[in-house]
């Protein structure tokens, strides 16, 4: 019963890092009906600066905004630089472009920083809670990490439902062309939703790599599990990320620790085929006609 | 349509025959090694440019079916020993051609970043059961695979001159008989069925059976080359047949232009002589070996962005352009001519499923 409660705890905090990462696709997926296969390289860059911020500075607070601020440049100059002149081209122009700036930042990750893995702080304490004298599985830092995506996920949330830039947003999201039509620069829309794609990439990487250490491809496995969170829950809904990525992330925390982390894959696959069966596009889909 | 093609699709295989013939004696053992391992490319993407650019379903995990291929391959030669290569190359395909066709039917309903995600995790999870079944499969060091050139070659022939030859020949077996399908009543239910679902199934096309038929050609062709490539790297591990081999198979389809056959020779050449290519040049430069090893990912990456910006229908889309520029289009013996018989253009290709996923 200890070991379950232990499971779905860091389950809970791993599911939050999937769902920041399924989030900022999302994001990308909504404005330019894309798959941004460089969020995790995105995201590993990032944290690489911010390790070099923490080692100059000695803060890691410093380090930690840093890096917020690079992922909402590095979205912006990405966006800006190789997507949009994709825009209106074949839709997976641009997804082989995003493989390339993901192999480009592994590249530039290697010839900067080298290939060995590096350690990263973190700014609470992991050593583990208990409660009385059962221990919880989790510490002080797992505790910060789920709050953290959940502020982000909130502000979000808030932002694009009460801002009138957050409904400029949905309205752009929704049509793109009618939300033209009503004056909304939507290029800029889709802008800002890459740089809010890159400031979440940025702290689900800050936020993962105490536990995975920091390499050029250490993000691979979160974005291919982040990706998975956001088809679960459906690419269209950001409730649906969260979700997504909290039910990834307590079946895979049961996974590895009943089964052992050979499996895990396996049960990802398997959840997803489920899920996909039943609901082909994902869990919070907005019904829709497709056949006559 | 046939008759006026085949002979043209005949005479280009051939052509490529002769030319792979010409290089690997020419050539060193390590060029015809290349040439072996861009042919096993050609036969992995030529399989996913139809499923892609014809059928129109993306799959992000064809390396699945290439380590599905390698190991039944490895397991064949092992046990059978002494069966000619042949045998467990056609075993190898119509195993994968099976497990393709499960894909597929699973695959059947969805669509766009549904289908690339279910398929990238496919490819993600494949490689597992090589780790948690390493009684059968050899876990992390995989199953090494013995094979030696046949013995009417003589003594002196060179191994991978042979290997050359062999995935050379699957390579343009395997290119005369897709352009054939291609042209083929299923090539154009495959259209139909990508272009619009809804139309084709009211024009009697079984959308369901053509989208699963994709699959499972596509699975052979690249089972056959995780045969293939098992055979000429003498091993089968995990750590070959990763999602980044499967993101490598879509990437050379695109580059060198969804959908088109010739495009998947461009991309084949793409994938395997810039890496190299930029590798000699870092370290002919002396620098140091992280820098050396690693400037030829980053230059690939800006090859990917460059070709992509450069040429929206991939490489052979540029070849076209600049043929058309030099008007001499319609006398290029190979390339998919008129308008009404050509494999379709990238264009419009992906766009269509992911259109429909959108929000109404």
């Amino acid at each position: 019963m200890v070991e379950f409660l232990q499971f779905t705890l860091s389950g809970i905090s791993f599911g939050m890092i999937y769902a920041a990462i399924a989030l900022s696709l999302v994001l990308i997926w909504r404005g330019t009906r894309l798959l941004n296969f460089a969020q995790g390289g995105m995201a590993m860059f990032t944290t690489y600066i911010a390790i070099e911020v923490i080692y100059h500075t000695g803060s890691y607070w410093a380090g930690f905004v840093v890096a917020l601020a690079a992922g909402i440049v590095l979205g912006t100059v990405a966006e800006l630089v190789v997507i949009r002149p994709t825009l209106g081209r074949p839709e997976l122009n641009a997804v082989i472009i995003t493989i390339g700036l993901l192999i480009l930042l592994e590249g530039l990750a290697g010839i900067f920083y080298g290939g060995q893995y590096r350690s990263f702080p973190t700014g609470f304490s992991v050593t583990g809670l208990k409660v009385g004298t059962t221990p919880l599985g989790i510490s002080r830092f797992d505790v910060f990490v789920a709050a953290a995506v959940l502020v982000a996920t909130l502000l979000l949330a808030v932002g694009f439902r009460y801002t009138s830039a957050g409904l400029r947003m949905r309205a752009a999201a929704f049509n793109a062309s009618v939300a033209r039509l009503s004056g909304i620069r939507v290029a800029r829309v889709i802008t800002v939703g890459w740089a809010l794609a890159g400031l979440l990439g940025a702290l689900a990487g800050v936020l993962v790599s105490p536990s995975t250490f920091l390499y050029p491809n250490s993000m691979d496995t979160i974005f291919v599990f982040g990706f998975t969170a956001a088809v679960i829950g459906g690419l269209d809904s950001p409730l649906g990320a969260v979700v997504g990525g909290l039910l990834l992330g307590v079946a895979l925390s049961y996974t590895g620790g009943y089964l052992g982390s050979q499996v895990t894959a396996l049960i990802a696959l398997g959840i997803l085929v489920v899920v996909l069966m039943v609901r082909p596009s994902g869990i919070f889909s907005g019904a829709r006609v497709r056949r006559v | 349509m046939t008759t006026r093609s085949l002979p043209r699709i005949l005479g280009a295989a051939l052509l490529g025959a002769v030319i792979v013939v010409i290089l690997s004696i020419k050539l060193n053992a390590f060029r015809d090694y290349q040439i072996a391992e861009i042919a096993i490319y050609v036969t992995a993407i030529a399989g996913l440019t139809v499923l892609t650019g014809l059928s129109g379903q993306i799959s992000l995990g064809n390396g699945a079916f290439m380590l599905v291929g390698a190991y039944t391959t490895a397991l064949l030669l092992e046990h059978l020993g002494g069966w000619p290569f042949i045998v467990a190359l056609v075993i190898s395909a119509a195993v994968t051609a099976v497990a393709g066709g499960i894909v597929g039917v699973a695959a059947a309903r969805l669509h766009g970043p549904y289908l690339a995600g279910v398929t990238l995790m496919l490819g993600v999870a494949l490689p597992a059961l090589a780790y948690a079944y390493p009684g059968i499969f050899g876990g992390d060091q995989g199953l090494n695979v013995t094979y030696t050139t046949p013995g009417f070659l003589g003594q002196n022939f060179p191994l991978t001159r042979w290997q050359a030859w062999i995935c050379s020949a699957v390579a343009l077996v395997t290119l005369v008989l897709l352009a054939n399908l291609g042209r083929s009543r299923v090539g154009r239910n495959w259209r139909a069925v990508r272009d619009d679902e809804v139309a084709a199934a009211l024009s009697g096309v079984n959308v369901a059976r053509a989208r699963v038929l994709a699959f499972v050609v596509s699975a052979t062709c690249a089972g056959m080359a995780g045969a293939l490539l098992a055979v000429i790297t003498a091993l089968v591990a995990p750590g070959a047949y990763t999602i980044t081999l499967s993101i490598a198979l879509l990437t050379g389809a695109v580059i060198g232009g969804l959908g088109t056959l010739l495009g998947a020779i461009w991309g084949s050449l793409v994938i395997v002589l810039v890496p190299v290519y930029a590798t000699d040049v870092a370290t002919s430069h002396g620098l140091s070996t992280t820098i050396a090893s690693n400037i030829p990912v980053a230059a690939y990456g800006v090859v990917l962005i460059l070709v992509m910006l450069a040429f929206p229908q991939g490489i052979q889309g540029g070849v076209l352009w600049v043929l058309r520029l030099f008007g001499i289009s319609a006398a290029h013996p190979a390339h998919e001519a008129s308008p009404a018989d050509a494999m379709p253009s990238a264009g419009e290709t992906p766009a269509r499923p992911h259109e429909k996923e959108g929000t109404q």
